[in-house]
């Protein structure tokens, strides 16, 4: 096991260096440079030229790339063109908003999905079955954007349930610890404050669960109705167990290791592609953090950030490697 | 049963999740701060940075306005010069030494004096590349004073409160330059203190003093209480960051926030129609222009650069586009800048005219040519491409007929600028306020060099060059004004371009907001702005 990890860890090193490379490669061929979006129609080519020298955008690309890839080695991401902040220092504001938004948003879709899945298959072809399926299917098509907005039309215009953007309201501010507003409020023993930024947190997490909450219930649905029809199964009612015992311990356990992967993956997309969604809800996170890093052409900050992003995709995929062996103990990693 | 006993769990905690935070907003309203006045004014995007001499763009401007002062300013509606840390100023009779009399007793936030050593401070900072303090690519400066030094030659301390700048040569727009909230005065030792990261603790004299900046969420001021010009009436002012425009106005709606820019041309009825809402312009510094290359045939001939003037119907592009919020363009000058010529008569919509105008220049059944439409939305232009349509339409009806061509922008810009196109559209966004901004960047026959052209209808008329150079030499604005007024004739007889309009940005505010001018430069300092509770 110690083996198979410390393997993947090292097939880690290809993987990045890859995902540098073509992201490098990608960002500097699309056409406009950081230059042309700070200048506009001011571009006087003589300006043009000074500014490019300055950002050192002057050097051939194999030389910007060798030196993005020697600072790197050294945890160094550079510093954004557009702001002159660290690239890291920024990262550590926006990634957390991120990764908040992305764990509620996946408690919901788990939960959710996995209890639908489990009874739409259970009560196949039930009303709940019918109308839990054109619901997912509903889910996966709608564009998030727009289930944003009716979600804050609703309950925030509407209602008034819930506040409509932003992840605190601006009568509470704490001090930023983990950046991780939740347990930033906590420490700060501000109750009030952790209210709120829960209370922030549940309408842009419903909005990004939606998708992966659909796949999920489908997932789930046909893993079960597959194991289902299994013998073991058969077998487990003979021996006369208790319905709630065979579908949770014998068929859901049996059906989960595709569900796990789907939950694998949904978590690394949702991770770095939260953008329509942190737009519509003021979400200060890195989908939009890197969005607009690629509209203005800053370099540095698109390099850093999706090498950060694909080393934490890289991560989860061999997290959720892992947890196969502990839900079906007949994988075994050598 | 250990699973269900999970499962049960689960659900119960997703239960609990959202009672507690249905129960949040309750929880909000009973500390919320009464009696001190809170502006919160919510934007589009995050500031870039907060240092004024390194930022170009406007959401980082609209915060260092209220934090930071220049030793000249706007008037407040509109391009005017008048004085601001520096309480007057005298020029040498060649132009080329400004001397200014500083405001005494004026404080940086830091607690440190504004002097005439703090002024020369900050310039050097932005002159010299060698500078310890040049920390980044102050932008305004070497694009406005041409290159570090440029044109300032010297910035020396006569006394604490006497500050005398030496120039190469005469620059006529300098004051209206020193305006520009890109050469606000910072406190000097603050940059000392932050250095490179010095754009996150700003320190100025303005009326606010910062707070706190969570990225990409909120920045956040609070009055100064030692601000020479008395206290604001906001105890605090809130930027707050929302990107997505309906989001942002149902935020105002729903009374989060006080006011907010940027809003969607369909919602301005709904604005409009909103009993608790009160909808704002935002006087234009910009023009959306037509640009005909008058080195290409058949726009060398006058007569069809006038029938083309009178092809395109204006009117139905502000109605159409804009929500009709713009103002069509009858000179290249938005007119809230002083030296617009208001006496010029527009050439009217009138096909038949146009297509009289074509026989007599010898094109009685027209011709066929190429429009160029940018690929990008700007402030002046929001929908481009439909646009380059709409005239395509209007010149297909006197017999032009013109193909639509376009590239990404920075390709559009380059072969602009080499004029290889035929009829192009583009815009300008004033910087200074100053009229030389528009007409000597765009239509002088200095800016016509091919491969770095701003003037892209490479319009050449040595009698508006010698007016835009007499102006620029000339410091007395009254006269600077008159020889602007007369090129404009020249232009428009000219006709080198289009002028299609000038956008006029609609903003929002709840009806009890107060005393808010917005200013034609885009944004204003809220020191006089009010609101009742």
């Amino acid at each position: 096991m110690v083996n198979y990890i410390v393997r993947r860890l090292l097939q880690l090193i290809p993987v990045l260096f890859g995902i540098t490379f073509l992201t490098f490669m990608l960002i500097h061929f699309i056409p406009g440079d950081p230059v042309t979006v700070i200048l506009g129609e001011h571009a006087s080519p003589e300006r043009a030229a000074e500014l490019r020298e300055q950002l050192g955008l002057n050097d051939p690309l194999y030389k910007q790339y060798l030196k993005f890839l020697n600072n790197l080695l050294h945890g160094d991401l550079g510093r954004s063109i557009i702001t002159h902040e660290k690239v890291l220092k920024e990262l550590a504001t926006f990634f957390p908003a991120t990764v908040e938004l992305t764990l509620a948003a996946m408690f919901i879709a788990t939960v959710v999905g996995i209890a639908a899945g489990v009874v739409a298959a259970v009560k196949q072809y039930s009303w709940f079955d019918n109308l839990s399926m054109l619901g997912a299917l509903t889910g996966v098509s709608m564009p998030i954007f727009w289930l944003g907005l009716m979600l804050i039309y609703l309950f925030a215009q509407v209602l008034g349930w819930l506040p409509p953007s932003a992840r605190l309201s601006i009568e509470y501010s704490v001090p930023t610890v983990t950046n991780l507003y939740l347990i930033d409020t906590l420490l700060a023993g501000n109750w009030a404050a952790f209210k709120d930024a829960l209370a922030h947190l549940i309408l842009p997490a419903l909005a990004l669960g939606t998708i992966p909450m659909s796949i999920i219930a489908r997932m789930t649905r046909s893993s079960m109705l597959e194991v289902l029809r299994q013998d073991y199964i058969r077998t487990a009612r003979a021996k006369g167990l208790g319905e709630a015992m065979v579908i949770l311990k014998h068929a859901l356990k049996n059906a989960f290791l595709p569900v796990l992967t789907v939950i694998g993956l949904q978590f690394g997309y949702l991770l770095g592609g939260a953008v329509m969604t942190e737009t519509v809800f003021s979400w200060p996170g890195v989908g939009r953090y890197i969005y607009q890093a690629i509209m203005a052409r800053d370099f540095p900050v698109v390099q850093g950030s999706i090498t950060i992003i694909a080393l934490i995709f890289v991560l989860i995929n061999l997290i959720v490697d892992i947890l196969y062996t502990v839900i079906d103990p007949r994988i075994r990693y050598q | 049963m250990k699973k269900i006993k999970v499962v049960s769990f689960l659900v119960l905690l997703a239960f609990v999740f959202t009672l507690t935070a249905c129960g949040g907003n309750t929880a909000k309203n009973e500390t919320k701060e009464t009696k001190e006045k809170v502006f919160v004014f919510a934007k589009s995007g995050d500031p870039v940075g907060l240092d004024p001499a390194n930022v170009t763009d406007g959401e980082s401007i609209y915060v260092t306005q209220q934090i930071f002062e220049t030793l000249v300013k706007y008037k407040e509606d509109n391009t005017e010069v008048i004085p601001g840390l520096a309480e007057s100023w005298e020029t040498s009779k060649d132009g080329l030494t400004w001397t200014f009399h500083l405001r005494k007793g004026v404080k940086f936030h830091d607690g440190t004096p504004f002097n005439a050593e703090a002024v020369k401070f900050n310039f050097d900072r932005w002159m010299d590349k060698n500078n310890p303090y040049h920390h980044g690519e102050f932008e305004y400066y070497g694009y406005m004073f041409g290159g570090y030094p440029g044109v300032i030659k010297e910035v020396k301390v006569v006394d604490e409160y006497t500050v005398q700048i030496t120039l190469k040569t005469p620059l006529a727009p300098f004051l209206s330059n020193l305006a520009m909230p890109s050469f606000a005065i910072s406190s000097p030792e603050a940059i000392k203190k932050y250095g490179q990261d010095y754009f996150k603790h700003p320190v100025g004299t303005g009326p606010f003093k910062f707070v706190e900046w969570k990225k990409d969420d909120r920045v956040v001021l609070e009055r100064f209480d030692e601000y020479w010009g008395g206290k604001a009436n906001f105890a605090k002012v809130i930027f707050r960051t929302i990107p997505d425009n309906s989001a942002r106005l149902m935020e105002l709606k729903s009374g989060n926030v006080d006011a907010i820019t940027d809003i969607n041309p369909d919602d301005v009825e709904t604005v409009k129609n909103d009993p608790n809402l009160q909808l704002l312009l935002r006087p234009s510094m910009n023009v959306g222009y037509l640009a005909m290359n008058t080195e290409k045939k058949p726009f060398d001939n006058v007569k069809v650069r006038q029938a083309i003037n009178h092809a395109i119907n204006k009117k139905a592009l502000v109605d159409a586009f804009y929500g009709g919020l713009a103002k069509p363009a009858k000179n290249p000058l938005p007119p809230s800048l002083w030296g617009y010529n208001d006496e010029i008569q527009d050439y009217e919509y009138d096909p038949a005219k146009a297509k009289a105008l074509l026989a007599e220049a010898g094109y009685p059944n027209g011709f066929t040519t190429t429009l160029w439409a940018m690929p990008v939305a700007r402030p002046y232009m929001p929908q481009p491409k439909q646009i380059a349509e709409a005239i395509q339409k209007d010149l297909e009806a006197v017999g032009i007929k013109a193909k639509i061509v376009t590239y990404d922008w920075a390709t559009y810009l380059k072969k602009g600028q080499n004029g290889e196109h035929e009829l192009y559209l583009l815009g300008w966004t004033g910087d200074n306020g100053d009229p030389d901004n528009f007409l000597y960047v765009l239509l002088d026959k200095d800016n016509a060099k091919k491969g770095s052209a701003s003037n892209v209808a490479f319009y050449k008329n040595d009698k508006v060059h010698d007016l835009l150079i007499k102006a620029q030499q000339e410091s007395d604005q009254t006269k600077r004004a008159e020889y602007y007024k007369e090129a404009q004739v020249i232009i428009h007889n000219d006709a080198p371009w289009v002028p299609l309009v000038h956008s006029t940005p609609p903003l929002a505010a709840k009806k009890s907001v107060k005393n808010w001018i917005p200013h034609p430069t885009g944004s204003e300092c809220f020191f006089k702005v009010d609101k009742d509770e």
